[in-house]
């Protein structure tokens, strides 16, 4: 069923750890992550706006803290104390939930996210399936928030929320099968370690096939998101704020919240599955505590970059039209995909899963040593 | 290891889903010691920019959405199915069996290709369906 936390903290202290202790390792290591995934949702919104003002030439937050780094802050402490307004014709049960339901599927995903080679909280042997799995959760909560707000703005995003995250879901299933069948395995720290360092060993650069799959992979975490430019769920110029219309104070907050830390997340799924990693270029650091101090800094890094793109994208291209929207996950998406896999199947096949660095260094040596016939 | 001392790998898995839900929890509780609370019957109506909002919005909906969704399911269902070949295929590879297993794969693949290529020759994968009248 794979490996925890407990278990790589034993074998790498050789110190048998025993189940009230590990109960307290998870809790405390829990704490830490959540907490600093908090402060990333945060400063993700402090990020996107400071960004989007750098893009469109203005200055952006600057008032609250150094720079305006402590905007969030301010931000969390306006919306505690806005009033709860919860109107008279909502679904009050689904209305409650919905928002839990965002926060537990974004928040669950963070258990088997690797973080460096020791610090992953549960090495699931299904990871892959699992985080798929718990993360469709945010498309319920989604819909569920559009439905049971009774109102038409939250209705129209909360359906083309169901519709959108669903169909996108699709694409982006067959390009991790695709990645699965690179590494043999469905466990995040094995697709990981089937990777190197150096960008030639990603699974990006693996095949002519998985450069595409990246990018198909990337448009439809994009898409699963609702960020721009898929955000037809919360289209604010033509619904509103879609599907959290009717939410006010905390309970957008957390909407809200669970959006910053799912892109953050499908990032680092991204960075994990196709750019290597926690990998360390030239493996830096060996496995000692500054290696893993340096496979931390490796993966937020790479994580890091990917939100800067998914940032910049956002302010610098327009809202699709839903048949567009539509359009482009059946018809392309989904087919190039297929095609994918049956391409990356048969390079597996035909190269006995060697990456295309390694192919074309053999093709060189043998035609280099086959000139001097 | 025993088969059920391994459950414990779940235990982030429940801790951090009870962190999200009492993080949502706490804080509107403790917000509602500090928050105002002036309900009033306009206040109280779902918001459509300024109008008195006319009937529920829990009409009948487009039924795009439905087949969407049936769509979904059946390629969905296709993933699920695929996952465990594709673990096993390097290693079906390595044992000399790769061509027979990639076979089987590309039948499963082009079984599915060709429902994209009816519902696509249908009209069900756009938005607006055309309907040809025919003559």
């Amino acid at each position: 069923m794979g490996t925890s936390l407990i278990d790589s903290l034993s074998k790498a202290t050789e110190f048998s750890i025993g189940p009230v202790l590990g109960f307290f390792i998870f809790v405390i290591a829990v704490l830490i992550i959540v907490n600093v995934m908090a402060l990333i949702g945060g400063l993700g919104t402090y990020a996107e706006r400071k960004i989007s003002a750098d893009i469109q030439m203005r200055i952006g937050p600057n008032r609250v803290g150094p720079y305006g780094l402590l905007q969030f802050l301010a931000d969390g402490v306006k919306m505690i104390m806005k009033e709860d307004i919860v109107p008279s014709s909502v679904d009050k049960l689904l209305y409650t939930i919905a928002p839990l339901l965002c926060m537990v599927g974004v928040f669950t995903t963070l258990a088997v996210l690797p973080f460096s080679s020791l610090l992953t909280l549960s090495n699931l042997n299904v990871g892959l399936i699992y985080v798929l799995g718990v993360s469709s959760l945010v498309g319920v909560g989604i819909f569920l928030g559009g439905y049971s707000s009774n109102s038409k703005w939250a209705m129209l995003g909360g359906m083309r929320g169901a519709a959108q995250i669903i169909s996108y879901e699709i694409p982006v299933t067959l390009t991790i099968i695709s990645v699965v069948l690179i590494s043999g395995s469905l466990s995040f720290n094995t697709v990981i370690e089937g990777q190197g360092g150096l960008p030639h060993r990603w699974n990006i650069f693996h095949n002519p096939f998985t450069v595409i799959a990246f990018f198909v992979f990337f448009i439809g975490a994009l898409a699963e998101s609702n960020r721009a430019p898929f955000d037809l769920p919360e289209a604010e110029s033509e619904l509103v704020s879609g599907y959290h219309t009717e939410y006010t104070g905390m309970r957008f907050a957390f909407f809200a919240l669970a959006e910053y830390v799912e892109v953050f997340v499908l990032c680092a799924i991204a960075s994990s599955l196709f750019l290597g990693g926690y990998k360390v270029p030239l493996n830096i650091g060996g496995d000692g505590v500054i290696g893993q101090l340096l496979q931390i800094a490796t993966f937020f890094s790479k994580a890091f970059i990917l939100y800067y793109v998914v940032i910049w994208v956002r302010w610098t291209l327009p809202r699709l039209r839903v048949d567009h929207l539509m359009a482009i996950c059946w018809k392309y998406l989904v087919p190039i995909s297929l095609f994918n896999l049956v391409g990356i199947g048969l390079w597996v096949l035909i190269f006995d899963g060697a990456p295309m660095y390694d192919v074309l260094a053999n093709l060189f040596k043998s035609s280099g040593s086959g000139g001097h016939h | 290891m025993s088969s059920m001392g391994r459950l414990d790998i779940f235990a982030p898995v429940i801790l951090l889903g009870a962190i999200a839900v009492l993080m949502v929890v706490g804080a509107l509780v403790v917000g509602s010691f500090i928050r105002p609370k002036n309900p009033n019957e306009l206040k109280n109506q779902p918001y459509e920019c300024g109008e008195d909002p006319v009937g529920s919005a829990w009409a009948n909906f487009n039924v795009r959405f439905y087949v969407t969704a049936l769509v979904f399911i059946i390629f969905d269902v296709e993933g699920a199915l695929m996952f465990p070949v594709a673990a096993a295929f390097r290693s079906f590879v390595h044992a000399g069996a790769g061509a027979v297993v990639y076979i089987s794969l590309l039948i499963f693949i082009s079984v599915l290709a060709s429902g994209l290529v009816y519902c696509w020759s249908k009209g069900d994968l756009d938005w607006v369906k055309s309907y040809r009248i025919k003559k």
